[in-house]
């Protein structure tokens, strides 16, 4: 197994935003800042990680006929299991993630590499997968919440120190003093807006990077 | 036992649906009952801080535990909480709503024995971000201009806000989200006069 492969594909070849244009519903949901953007895909990575190692582990027992109930039972059986220790154990970061959480049985990426990666490969794995696939997504929806909320209100990472406690309030910056904001960028339109424009880029990026690739092959080897 | 043979075979189906359904179904009944008491907890602590917000006097009750449920305007039931101080009822807080621009606005609204506001709070909105979440006090202090206001303090004509000949200042770009947080406060104050007596504790004459 390519463990390299595997962090390639989650992070950028494959992401799930990017690439396989996923979860954009909770994508645009909750990116009108950069720190909800944070909170959501660190919630989606645990319970990626989580379902992953649990139905490559029970892999062998589940049967082909079966295997999508069982595998959204388990899901939503772990998003409900966060969204509960969440609201005793943090409350506080319960009251600004709370809403998201329930968002994430209806993330499609996760139920994917269930179905796609974790039930034809072993534990580790799969539990690699899990987290480089939801460190990408978490990448797609902090670029996505970054870019809204400068242009939208003109700070960064506000409240930053709500969600990761205040030791994290450095984070928590205003960029533009006195903007008035940007209304668009902050309603759902905005966060299409944002999306295509993200995505286009990644495009341009990625086919800047084949060409330079194609060029170094070309060369003939005379130095 | 060949496992792969005994995994395409029909009984196989229903039987590991009822395995994963029954594993799941204990796994939740564990974590909810570990987890309700202390969700509970937090539950009353956030009720007590933002009913504190609205309660400007003192008093020496526990205030989350001394609640009555009335039925308010339109017949949905509406929980009042009292304040007392040595006994007495000295200020009620409790929900009230009204339709906003995108969706019900929320407040709660604290009201002394006199029918005075002694404040209100928007808990839960949906306006628009920017133009009618001025209504937070976070956002702006407009909210803080309702204190000391009664039914009849201004006049009943002039509890509206100015572009519709009344009192209280609206936002420029919105207009509906403060009509409808003025209205929302008008009515929780005539419900508190229609049910005075029962809010205030005074029917047994004590």
């Amino acid at each position: 197994m390519n463990y390299r492969r595997i962090s390639r594909d989650g992070l950028w070849d494959n992401n799930v935003v990017f690439a396989q244009m996923l979860a954009l519903c909770p994508l645009l949901a909750v990116t009108s800042t950069a720190t909800n953007g944070l909170g959501m895909g660190l919630a989606s990575t645990a319970v990626m990680v989580a379902s992953n190692v649990l139905i490559s582990a029970l892999r062998r027992f589940i049967s082909t006929e079966v295997r999508i109930p069982v595998y959204i039972v388990f899901i939503a059986t772990l998003v409900t299991l966060v969204d509960m220790s969440l609201n005793a154990w943090a409350h506080e970061l319960y009251k600004v993630l709370g809403l998201f959480i329930a968002l994430i049985v209806v993330n499609c990426a996760i139920l994917g590499r269930v179905e796609s990666f974790a039930s034809k490969n072993p534990v580790p794995a799969a539990a690699l997968d899990g987290l480089m696939m939801g460190l990408g997504f978490t990448l797609a929806l902090v670029a996505l919440g970054g870019v809204r909320e400068i242009l939208g209100s003109g700070t960064l990472f506000a409240q930053a120190s709500l969600l990761m406690g205040e030791s994290f309030g450095f984070l928590e910056t205003t960029l533009i003093p006195g903007y008035r904001g940007y209304l668009l960028m902050i309603l759902p339109a905005g966060g299409f807006l944002a999306l295509g424009f993200l995505l286009a880029g990644k495009r341009v990026l990625d086919r800047r990077l084949a060409d330079r690739s194609r060029r170094l092959v070309n060369q003939p080897a005379t130095a | 036992m060949d496992l792969d043979r005994l995994r395409a075979r029909l009984p196989y189906q229903g039987l590991l649906l009822a395995v994963v359904a029954l594993v799941t179904t204990a796994a939740l009944a564990l974590a909810a009952r570990t987890t309700g008491p202390l969700i509970e907890a937090a539950e009353a602590r956030d009720l007590q801080i933002s009913l504190n917000q609205v309660l400007s006097i003192e008093y020496d009750n526990d205030l989350v535990r001394d609640s009555l449920d009335l039925p308010g305007p339109g017949g949905v039931p509406v929980t009042v909480y009292r304040a007392r101080r040595e006994g007495r009822v000295e200020a009620v807080v409790f929900k009230v709503s009204s339709p906003g621009y995108a969706g019900p606005i929320v407040c709660v609204l604290g009201v002394d024995r006199a029918g005075r506001v002694l404040g209100v709070r928007v808990v839960k909105h949906t306006e628009t971000p920017g133009l009618g979440d001025k209504i937070e006090p976070a956002k702006d202090d407009w909210i803080h201009g309702f204190v000391n206001t009664a039914l009849g303090h201004p006049p009943a004509a002039e509890w509206a806000v100015k572009k519709d000949g009344g009192r209280f200042d609206q936002f420029a770009g919105a207009t509906i989200t403060p009509r409808a947080v003025v209205k929302a406060v008008k009515g929780g104050l005539a419900f508190f006069g229609a049910e005075k007596t029962r809010l205030l504790d005074e029917e047994t004459g004590s």
